[in-house]
């Protein structure tokens, strides 16, 4: 299954988990699923309408999936995504 | 070029020997830093380290940008400022350090908030800026001065074990707006003073930000132009992706839409600064005071607690139900809409949020604990812990 990587300002809403197994083909379908299972996350990846935020980068390996195909960039069995906040502390 | 350097004296070539001694820098690098001007923006956690390493590397003129002054719940891990700099200016505490560590260099010190009003004014005497704010518009600003200036952006930015760091250089490569065109909105994302901070964390990532700006000005290595590094305490992980240019950016895409500083707390809804002011405004904001009065005038109130569980364990209000705010939205069943109600938090920051949240939901008697538990502890109840 692949995995995703969930960064810490949004830990809280994983009950904590740094790294979260997903089913999904796509990006979209991981997204999907791991909205199911954790409702919480859901605004913080997803605006009003549906769309991912713009705040929000997922990266595939080192490449940005806006760079592959979106949401719609497929996904292997052992990939990695990984989530990038936005954090402004200093 | 060579000829236009300034020469070094024999007490500062003691001084930079080991630098000296690295065929990278020599004698020349060491020359370049002296020539080279750095400005500094925020003087707080990333800014320490910042500063304190500049100034030992003997980067010439240095730049400091902060309004604010050294208060206690800083000393955690703002170590360029000490106990006997306690209410002193952030700049003047900085300043006064780094010429203790090396008197060669300048220090130069902007006792006012980064804004568009100065923000250009002030980059346009250095040859790179180092972003070590703590919030989003002040950010947006740093990126949008950088690309207009056509000068590099060291990036860095953390939250409780997490950091970044980048160099933003619009001329080779993507900049801030490239990787993030828009702020969260207000609220989503906690600043480090509602979310706390590991206090080594900035040592960490201010100290490659220092690193960042040396390999820029002496333009030596791969400085991280076009790449984000990620880091992560607790995994002790350091991950890097790729970032490319944005050709739609709305800074330096090829159709900009920005082409001058805008107003960066519209843009990102937030005031410029990482303070909390803990009020909702007008009617639903109640003071501790009034509080006070209406729980000792025998008011049935049901009191709600929006922090995390661990934070009870530093002050509490007796008889308080708990709901950590993350949780707030899918436990509403457990609140009764007819019960008057004062939701609070530490500061009244994520309290505010959850009153928002409560009345989108049809709560009507709630209000905000105006400062949270924090001002409860300053007006009525000075047996509890500030923090």
């Amino acid at each position: 299954m692949p995995t995703l990587r969930i960064p810490t300002p949004l830990r809280t809403y994983t009950d904590g988990q740094p790294e979260i197994s997903v089913k999904g083909d796509t990006v979209f379908e991981v997204l999907d699923n791991l909205v199911s299972n954790y409702p919480a996350i859901q605004p913080h990846l997803f605006n009003e309408t549906g769309q991912l935020r713009p705040f929000v980068n997922l990266y595939l390996g080192e490449e940005n999936v806006r760079d592959l195909n979106g949401l719609q960039t497929q996904i292997m069995e052992n990939d990695r995504l990984l989530l990038i906040p936005s954090i402004a502390g200093g | 070029m060579n000829m236009m350097l300034p020469k070094l004296s024999n007490a500062e070539i003691l001084r930079y020997s080991r630098h000296l001694l690295i065929p990278e820098v020599g004698l020349e690098g060491q020359q370049k830093l002296k020539a080279a001007s750095v400005l500094v923006i925020g003087t707080g956690g990333l800014g320490s380290p910042i500063s304190l390493y500049l100034a030992a590397a003997g980067i010439g003129r240095i730049g400091l940008v902060d309004y604010d002054v050294v208060d206690y719940s800083n000393l955690q891990r703002q170590v360029i400022h000490g106990t006997s700099s306690l209410d002193k200016l952030k700049v003047e505490s900085a300043r006064e350090r780094m010429l203790d560590i090396n008197p060669d260099i300048e220090v130069e010190v902007f006792n006012q908030p980064f804004t568009s009003a100065n923000a250009m004014l002030i980059a346009e005497q250095y040859d790179v800026l180092i972003d070590g704010t703590d919030n989003f518009p002040t950010r947006y600003l740093t990126n949008d001065v950088s690309v207009f200036l056509g000068k590099p952006n060291v990036y860095g930015s953390i939250f409780r074990f997490d950091g970044q760091v980048s160099v933003f250089d619009a001329t080779k490569g993507p900049c801030y707006r490239c990787l993030f065109p828009e702020p969260p909105p207000p609220g989503l994302v906690p600043s480090c003073a509602e979310g706390g901070v590991l206090g080594v964390l900035p040592g960490t990532i201010g100290t490659l930000q220092a690193t960042e700006a040396l390999k820029v000005i002496l333009n030596i290595g791969e400085p991280l132009i076009g790449r984000l590094l990620l880091f992560n305490a607790l995994d002790m992980s350091f991950e890097f992706v790729k970032l490319r240019k944005n050709p739609n950016c709305k800074i330096c895409g090829s159709n900009p839409e920005v082409t001058e500083l805008i107003d960066y707390e519209e843009f990102c809804g937030l005031p410029g600064y990482d303070h909390e002011d803990g009020a909702v405004g007008g009617e639903w904001d109640i003071t501790a005071d009034d509080l006070d009065a209406r729980l000792s005038a025998g008011n049935n109130l049901r009191l709600l607690d929006v922090r995390e569980p661990h934070e009870l364990q530093i002050s509490h209000l007796d008889g308080a139900t708990v709901i950590p705010l993350g949780q707030l939205a899918s436990r509403l069943s457990e609140l009764n809409s007819a019960e008057d109600m004062v939701v609070f938090c530490k500061s009244g920051t994520r309290s505010a949020r959850a009153l928002e949240l409560l009345v989108s939901a049809g709560f009507r008697k709630v209000k905000n604990l105006k400062g949270g538990i924090n001002a409860w502890a300053e007006k009525v109840d000075p047996s509890l812990p500030i923090y």
